[in-house]
C-alpha cells in the first residue's frame, strides 16, 4: 500500500480514495477528490488555483527548499528487513514531521512579518488626510491636536449639554 | 473398408412436402407465361416441358432415396443382421420396392402424357393435359406417402446406430442384465453409457473406444440376456445376439458373483451354457464381478462348480486356438468395477487374447507371407560368449535410492496444508523462508503507512546519523530565530490618534453605505428629487448638531437660515392679533380664514386639489387629473360577464386575407 500525491492540489491520496486517469500516453494523473477532478477536466492549471500546494510553492507562500524535504526520497531498491531500522525509522519520521511543520510555519510568520510598520504609515497618512471628516478646518487650527470636538445639543430653557457623537 | 455411416442418407420427405418441393421447382424453374396467341408448336412445347420436367425431378429423387438406403445383403452381415433385427428386413425392402415402382409409375405417366400433348389443338386442351399429367403423378406419390414415412423413421433410427466397425480388434461384453458390463465399459473407455439399477438400463449397442500397446480397440457393450429360446427373445436381446453372432470379437462373459444382479450363479450358468454356441473361435473370458460383495472364495460349492464349468468351456476355446494351454488367470478373472480393482487386468487380458488371436491368423493366411519378406529384424551375432550386462555406476544407484527415500521422507506443503485442517482452514506461512539477520524478526509486521507518509520512503540505515544533524542544525537555527524576534515595533499610535482614527474610519464607511443606498434606489426607481422638506427632517437643529460636531460655531448660521425661512401662519387663535404684524404673506381671503377658525375643534385634512409642495404636482388640475387615474385604474372589474364598452372592438381593422391576393377568376378592383 502507497500513498501517492493528487495531481492537482498535491495532498496525499490514502488507499481506496480518489480517481486515477490514463491517458493515451500513458501518463497517469491521480486525483484525492472529484474538486481537483473536475478543475483538471476544466483544464485549469493547478499553478494558478489559488488554493493548490503547486500554486503556493511558486509564488512563495509555502517553503520550497528544506533539508527535511531529503529525507522523503522514494527509493527503488527493496531493501531488507531490518528491526531496528524500522523502529529508528519510524520514531525518525515523529521528529522530522515535528521539524518541518515548525519550520513551515516559521517560514509563513516571516513572511507575514512587516505588515505592522506598513499599517502605521498608512494610519498616520489616513489621520493627516481625512482629519476633516471629523473636524473642520477652521476648528483645527484653533486646536492642532486631535481631539475630537464634542456636539452641542440645545436643550429646552437654554441649557446645553453634550451627547453622543453619531446620530444618523 | 467402407465407414459404416449412415448418416449422410438424404432426409425423405413425407408425402405432401414431396409433391410441394416438385411443382414448386417446376413453377420456379419453368417458363411460366403463356398466351393464347402463340404458335401452338410454342404452347404443346411449353407444356411438354412442365410435364418433362416434374417427370425428371421425381426421378432423381427417388432414385437418391432408393440408392442411399443401404441395400441388406450388399452390407457386411452384422449390420444385415442388425437392421433385420430393429427394422424388418421384409417391411425394408418392400418400402423401397414401392419407392421403385412409384418411380416407374411416374415415368410412364409422363410418356403417355407426353405423347397425346404432341397432338394437343388448343392451349386449353394442352394446359388440361399437363394438368392431368402432373394430377397423376402426384397422387402415386399421396399412394406411396406411407413408405416414406417409414423410410423417413428408419433413417432417423440408422443415423443415431453406434458406429462399429466390424472389422477391426473389438471386445464384446455380454452377460445377465444388471451384472455390471456398463459401469466396465464406462470405467474403461470414454463412453459415458447408463448406469441404473433397474434392468434393460442399456436398449441398444453401445461403443467405447480403449487403447493397448498402442492400437485402438473397439469395446461395444450390449443390452443383458435373459436365458430364453430363441423365438421368444425380444428385439433388444436380439441386439446382443446378433453382434455375439457376427463380430469376430473377443467376448468378456460377466458374472455376477454377489447375486445382487436379482438373478443367481445358477441361472447365469445356464444362460452362458445355451449360448455357448456363439462362443466358437472367439477369445472367451469370464469375468466375475461385483468382488467387493462377494469375493471368488466365499461361494457355495455349487456355485464353485458352476463356475468351474464355465471355466473348461472358455478354456476349450484358448486351446482349440492355439495349443498353448494358459493358466487360470488367463480365462477366468476376478474384479470389482465399483473399486476399480481387477479392472485394468481385465482389459488387457482380453486385449491381449484377441491380438493374440489375430495375430495367428494373420500369420496363417497367405497374405501375410508376401509382407513377412519385406521386413527382417537384425539381431547381432555375439562374437564371443562372454556376458556384457548393463553397468550402472554404484553412485548413480546409491544416489536413485538416496532421491526415492527423500521423495517418500520429504514434508510438503501440500501435507502441512492437509495435516492442519485442508485447505479453506490453513493458510500458508510465505515468511517461513525469509532469510533475515536474525531469525526472530521473521513474523514481523511491517506498517507502510504512518501520519500520512510512506513508510518506506524513509527507511534508511543510517537515518539516525542524519536525524542527529538534522537536530544539530535545528538548533542553531533556532537560536538564530530568536534574535530575529524582537522585532522592531516602530511607531505606535497614541490612544488619541487611535480614536480620531476609528472615528474617520466610522465616518467614511458611513458615507459609503449612504452611497451605495443612493445608487441602488437611482437605478431601480428613479426618485423625483425632494425640493421640499416634506418631512421636515432638515431642522436648524440638526444642522447645529452637525456643525457642532465639527467643532463650528452653528449659532450664525441657525439665524441665518431662520430669518430666510417662510414662516407658518400664525392665524390659530385671535389672541394672537397683537403678533399678527409679523406674518408677511396673505394668501387666503378672509372667509376661509374664518371657516377654519371655526370648526378649529375638528381636525382638518387637505382639500383634495390642494397642492402640497413636495409631492410633485405642478397645479391644482394637474393633482386632480393624477388622482383620477388612480382612481380609475382601481376600478372593479366587471364580472357578470355582461358586454361592456371594452367589447366593441375590431382587433384587426385591416385583416390581411381581405386586402390582398390575386382572385383566381374576377376584378380586385372591389374589396
Amino acid at each position: 500500500m502507497r500513498m501517492k500525491k493528487c495531481w492537482f492540489c498535491s495532498s496525499t491520496i490514502y488507499p481506496g480514495h480518489g480517481i486515477q486517469f490514463v491517458r493515451n500516453d500513458v501518463k497517469i494523473f491521480r486525483f484525492c477528490r472529484s474538486k481537483c477532478h473536475k478543475n483538471f477536466k476544466m483544464k485549469r492549471n493547478p499553478r494558478k488555483v489559488k488554493w493548490t500546494k503547486a500554486y503556493r510553492r511558486l509564488h512563495g507562500k509555502d517553503m520550497t527548499q528544506d533539508s527535511t524535504f531529503e529525507f522523503e526520497r522514494k527509493r527503488n531498491r527493496p531493501e531488507r528487513y531490518d528491526r531496528n531500522v524500522t523502529e529508528n525509522t519510524l520514531k525518525a519520521i515523529k521528529t522530522i514531521d515535528k521539524v518541518r511543520s515548525r519550520r513551515e510555519a516559521k517560514h509563513i510568520e516571516r513572511r507575514k512579518k512587516g505588515k505592522k510598520a506598513q499599517q502605521t504609515i498608512e494610519a498616520v497618512k489616513e489621520l493627516e488626510q481625512s482629519i476633516s471628516l471629523v473636524k473642520a478646518p477652521a476648528f483645527l487650527r484653533v486646536d492642532p491636536s486631535l481631539t475630537l470636538p464634542k456636539i452641542m445639543v440645545k436643550v429646552s430653557q437654554g441649557q446645553e449639554s453634550q451627547s453622543q457623537r453619531m446620530e444618523e | 473398408m467402407v465407414q459404416y455411416n449412415f448418416k449422410k442418407i438424404t432426409v425423405v420427405p413425407n408425402g405432401k412436402d414431396f409433391v410441394d418441393i416438385i411443382l414448386s421447382r417446376t413453377q420456379r424453374k419453368t417458363p411460366t407465361v403463356v398466351h393464347k396467341g402463340y404458335a401452338i408448336s410454342r404452347l404443346r412445347q411449353f407444356y411438354m416441358r412442365k410435364v418433362k420436367y416434374t417427370q425428371q425431378n421425381f426421378h432423381e429423387k427417388l432414385s437418391t432415396i432408393i440408392d442411399e438406403f443401404p441395400r441388406l445383403d450388399d452390407i457386411h452381415p452384422f449390420y444385415g443382421d442388425l437392421l433385420h433385427v430393429l427394422y424388418n428386413k421384409d417391411h425394408y425392402k418392400l418400402a423401397l420396392g414401392q419407392i421403385n415402382t412409384a418411380r416407374n409409375l411416374i415415368s410412364k405417366i409422363a410418356k403417355d402424357y407426353v405423347k397425346l400433348l404432341k397432338y394437343g389443338d388448343s392451349l386449353y386442351r394442352c394446359k388440361c393435359l399437363k394438368v392431368a399429367a402432373l394430377g397423376r403423378m402426384c397422387t402415386v406419390i399421396k399412394r406411396i406417402a406411407p413408405s416414406l414415412a417409414y423410410l423417413e423413421q428408419i433413417r432417423q433410427h440408422m443415423a443415431r446406430l453406434p458406429s462399429i466397425d466390424p472389422n477391426t480388434r473389438t471386445i464384446l461384453i455380454c452377460g445377465y442384465p444388471n451384472v455390471g458390463k456398463s459401469s466396465f465399459i464406462n470405467k474403461i473407455t470414454r463412453a459415458d453409457v447408463d448406469v441404473q439399477p433397474y434392468a434393460f438400463t442399456t436398449k441398444s449397442l453401445f461403443v467405447g473406444h480403449t487403447d493397448y500397446k498402442y492400437l485402438r480397440y473397439q469395446v461395444i457393450d450390449t443390452p443383458g440376456i435373459l436365458d430364453r429360446p430363441f423365438e421368444d427373445r425380444n428385439i433388444i436381446e436380439m441386439c446382443s445376439i446378433t453382434a455375439l453372432a457376427h463380430l469376430r470379437a473377443a467376448v468378456l462373459f460377466f458374472l455376477d458373483i454377489s447375486g445382487s444382479c436379482g438373478y443367481s450363479i445358477a441361472q447365469q450358468a445356464a444362460l452362458f451354457h445355451s449360448i455357448k454356441s456363439l462362443f466358437l473361435n472367439k477369445p472367451l473370458i469370464i469375468v466375475c464381478n461385483k468382488t467387493d460383495l462377494q469375493p471368488l472364495e466365499g461361494i457355495s460349492e455349487e456355485d464353485k462348480k458352476l463356475v468351474m464349468e464355465m471355466k473348461a468351456e472358455a478354456m476349450k476355446t484358448v486351446i482349440g486356438q492355439g495349443g498353448e494351454s494358459m493358466d487360470d488367470l488367463g480365462v477366468l478373472l476376478t474384479m470389482s468395477t465399483l473399486t476399480e480393482e481387477g479392472v485394468i487386468a481385465v482389459k488387457n487380458a482380453a486385449c491381449e487374447r484377441l491380438l493374440d488371436q489375430r495375430v495367428e491368423l494373420k500369420m496363417k493366411s497367405k497374405k501375410i507371407n508376401d509382407c513377412l519378406n519385406r521386413f527382417h529384424v537384425a539381431i547381432p551375432k555375439p562374437r564371443d560368449q562372454k556376458e556384457r550386462p548393463p553397468c550402472i555406476p554404484q553412485a548413480v544407484l546409491e544416489a536413485k535410492a538416496k532421491e526415492a527415500a527423500e521423495k517418500e521422507k520429504r514434508k510438503t506443503e501440500r501435507d502441512l496444508e492437509d495435516e492442519n485442517g485442508g485447505a479453506g482452514v490453513y493458510s500458508a506461512s510465505l515468511k517461513k523462508n525469509y532469510i533475515l539477520a536474525n531469525d526472530e524478526w521473521k513474523e514481523d509486521i511491517m506498517p507502510e503507512i504512518m501520519d500520512g507518509h510512506n513508510v518506506y520512503d524513509f527507511i534508511d540505515p543510517d537515518i539516525l546519523h542524519r536525524l542527529e544533524e538534522l537536530e544539530q542544525e535545528d538548533g542553531l537555527r533556532q537560536a538564530e530565530e530568536d534574535d530575529d524576534d524582537f522585532e522592531i515595533d516602530g511607531k505606535e499610535l497614541t490612544p488619541e490618534e487611535q480614536k480620531a482614527l476609528a472615528e474617520i474610519r466610522k465616518k467614511k464607511s458611513l458615507l459609503i453605505q449612504q452611497h451605495r443606498v443612493k445608487k441602488s434606489t437611482a437605478e431601480s426607481r428613479p426618485i423625483v428629487p425632494r425640493k421640499f422638506d416634506k418631512d421636515r427632517r432638515f431642522t436648524t437643529e440638526r444642522m447645529g448638531r452637525q456643525l457642532s460636531s465639527l467643532g463650528l460655531d452653528p449659532t450664525l448660521a441657525i439665524n441665518r437660515a431662520r430669518s430666510q425661512s417662510r414662516g407658518r401662519k400664525r392665524v390659530r387663535s385671535p389672541d394672537r392679533g397683537a403678533d399678527d404684524v409679523v406674518d408677511m404673506d396673505v394668501d387666503t381671503p378672509n372667509k376661509k380664514l374664518r371657516i377654519r377658525s371655526r370648526s378649529r375643534s375638528r381636525s382638518k385634512s387637505r382639500p383634495p386639489g390642494e397642492v402640497v409642495p413636495g409631492e410633485g404636482f405642478k397645479d391644482s388640475t394637474q393633482k386632480i387629473k393624477a388622482v383620477k387615474l388612480a382612481k380609475k385604474s382601481a376600478k372593479k372589474r366587471n364580472k357578470d360577464a355582461r358586454r361592456g364598452e371594452a367589447d366593441r372592438v375590431i382587433p384587426t381593422l385591416k385583416p390581411k386575407h381581405l386586402f390582398s391576393g390575386k382572385r383566381s377568376t374576377g376584378k380586385t378592383d372591389r374589396r
